[in-house]
């Protein structure tokens, strides 16, 4: 299934990614080809069976006992934040 | 010529004090630094961080203390998180990013006294069947430098196929330890998903994802893999079972094992040469005791499609957290907060990375959901049962680990099924969840090529049995590259 322009850009929005135009037909060609190909489970016949999420069926999440297990990092943890100001995260202005 | 040495050999002599743990991080340091401009096996390399730990492990041995694996140099690929040393996994998005933690892997493994070099070269997000997709550039393979190590693994590949680390860590999602240590000419091994903890492990398919380790040898995996394993309370996918002491019975006969041929995996795609070598080593196996005879998975054809449905699935929603807010790239200038998100994301991420990422938003969007995301969670059910029939029968699956050798440089860039379909053989355990490892089994046309050898959940031991002693037998694992002997 060839994807058009328009979903291409549809998905690219979709997963926040700002596409260059120029590049965009490159990758409506190697999205159709994946598609395409993902395309193939069709011949499956699955009628009956049920999906998969965990490798390890069976296998019961694990709780914990609810304990404090780490103090507050914050100072640390925000070493790698492009921007910071009094212990909080800045980004553009989202409310006029 | 210390290097030729396996790491099993290294720990002995270490512990032995025949070596000082300096002395051998100064020369692997030194063949790391000359191969670098030739092979790009790495992405940073921590001499001095090196060279400290070293003189302390070399102060515990001569206290008579230390563990097993005390003074021996490593490499880590470069998605393990290392503290204060800069984790990359590949990508513009994490150029500057210095982890506040070290991934479990790296913590236990440093417990167990092994030395740190470096970080090892890897495609971008473990995105790749041949290390071309790093922001680093690709890394060579030392058995020909226009060809490809295979990857995403392909720095780890590397480095222990030139003899420039004894053993290194690598990460597996749908063939990445196994593909390119087949294509390098060394022994890797891919653990039971749960098996190996996956906190700190940058996280790309979190149902599919599993470390392990690349070696010389199935005994120097073995070693390895035993300091690795075991349950992590962080990892709430871990599995609280005991870890066998892999090295203990690797000599044992092999008397009555029963080996499967896998017969889907000799189809038309296989090249002949590489037939003829997984044939040979096929037949060494029943002179040690082992019975072979043919089993059929009959779905596992199905394995890439539905691979490359459910991995990006799960990669666009793991790589939704790149928002250039709480670390990671940040564009210049952001008009507002999508255009933040949407320029910090694209400037961070190569085509590749963010091809997957559609991939997985196309399948997981409204209306296409069953028709692909479910659809392939049966395909993988169907999947499974197929291993799950095919064990009940015999104890080890064997087949090609590649369909051919290293390709060139370029060769498969052009069009992305060829290069997904690379991983035909590997995808399968990740699908299933099951341990898989690969050992070099000669040579077509001069290039190495992999025995694959796949076993039942937790069988991890019987798979690095099965190898050591086809090692016991052979000496592909012990040639090197020319260029690096």
């Amino acid at each position: 299934m060839a994807l058009t322009r328009a979903q291409v850009e549809n998905i690219a929005h979709l997963a926040r990614l700002e596409l260059d135009p120029a590049e965009i037909p490159a990758f409506q060609d190697k999205l159709s080809r994946i598609v395409d190909f993902i395309g193939e489970l069709d011949r499956a016949d699955t009628a009956g069976v049920a999906p998969m999420a965990h490798p390890l069926p069976g296998l019961a999440q694990r709780l914990r006992p609810d304990a404090v297990t780490e103090t507050d990092a914050h100072p640390l943890y925000q070493q790698n934040a492009p921007q910071v100001a009094a212990g909080l995260y800045l980004v553009p202005k989202v409310i006029e | 010529m210390i290097h030729r040495h396996t790491l099993a050999q290294l720990a002995a002599e270490l512990r032995a004090r025949k070596l000082s743990s300096v002395e051998l991080a100064r020369a692997y340091l030194e063949r790391i630094q000359a191969s670098q401009p030739l092979l790009n096996a790495f992405i940073s390399i921590t001499a001095e961080q090196a060279l400290a730990a070293a003189g302390a492990a070399d102060a515990a041995l001569a206290r008579g203390e230390g563990g097993p694996l005390t003074g021996v140099p490593i490499g880590h690929k470069d998605l393990f998180c290392t503290a204060g040393v800069r984790t990359t996994c590949g990508s513009r998005m994490l150029e500057n990013f210095v982890s506040p933690y070290d991934a479990t892997v790296v913590s236990r493994l440093r417990a167990s006294g092994a030395v740190m070099l470096g970080k090892l070269n890897m495609d971008e997000f473990a995105m790749g069947s041949s290390n071309e997709t790093s922001h680093f550039g690709p890394v060579r393979n030392p058995w020909n430098t226009d060809l490809v190590p295979g990857g995403s693994s392909g720095g780890s590949a590397a480095a222990v196929s030139a003899r420039l680390l004894p053993g290194a860590t690598a990460t597996d999602t749908g063939g990445s330890i196994r593909q390119p240590a087949a294509l390098c000419g060394i022994t890797g091994i891919k653990p039971t998903y749960g098996r190996v903890s996956r906190y700190g492990m940058i996280a790309f398919a979190s149902s599919l994802d599993q470390g392990g380790v690349v070696t010389a040898s199935a005994e120097d995996a073995a070693l390895m893999l035993r300091e690795m394993a075991g349950f992590d309370p962080r990892d709430s996918t871990s599995v609280d079972t005991p870890v066998p002491d892999y090295v203990a019975g690797l000599d044992a006969p092999l008397e009555g094992l029963k080996i499967g041929l896998l017969k889907e995996f000799f189809d038309a795609g296989l090249d002949p040469d590489n037939e003829r070598c997984i044939r040979e080593a096929l037949a060494v196996f029943p002179r040690l005791g082992a019975k072979v005879r043919q089993v059929s998975l009959p779905n596992i054809s199905l394995s890439v499609p539905a691979y490359y449905v459910v991995a990006p699935a799960e990669c666009s929603s793991n790589l939704a957290r790149y928002d250039g807010v709480r670390f990671g790239h940040r564009c210049k200038e952001p008009r507002d907060l999508t255009d933040l998100y949407k320029r910090s994301r694209s400037e961070g991420f190569g085509a590749e990375v963010k091809r997957r990422i559609m991939t997985g938003t196309y399948v997981l969007s409204a209306g296409y959901y069953d028709a692909y995301y479910l659809k392939a969670q049966r395909v993988r059910q169907l999947i499974a049962a197929d291993f799950q029939r095919a064990f009940a029968e015999v104890d080890v699956l064997m087949g090609p680990a590649t369909p051919t050798t290293a390709f060139a440089i370029g060769a498969k860039t052009a069009d992305p099924i060829t290069m997904y379909l690379n991983d035909i053989y590997t995808i399968s355990a990740n699908l299933a969840g099951v341990p898989a490892l690969s050992v070099p089994c000669g040579f077509a046309q001069g290039l190495p090529v992999g025995l694959q050898v796949i076993g039942p959940h937790f069988a991890e031991q019987r798979l690095l049995h099965a190898a050591h002693r086809y090692q016991l037998e052979t000496d592909w694992h012990l040639k090197i590259p020319e260029r690096f002997a």
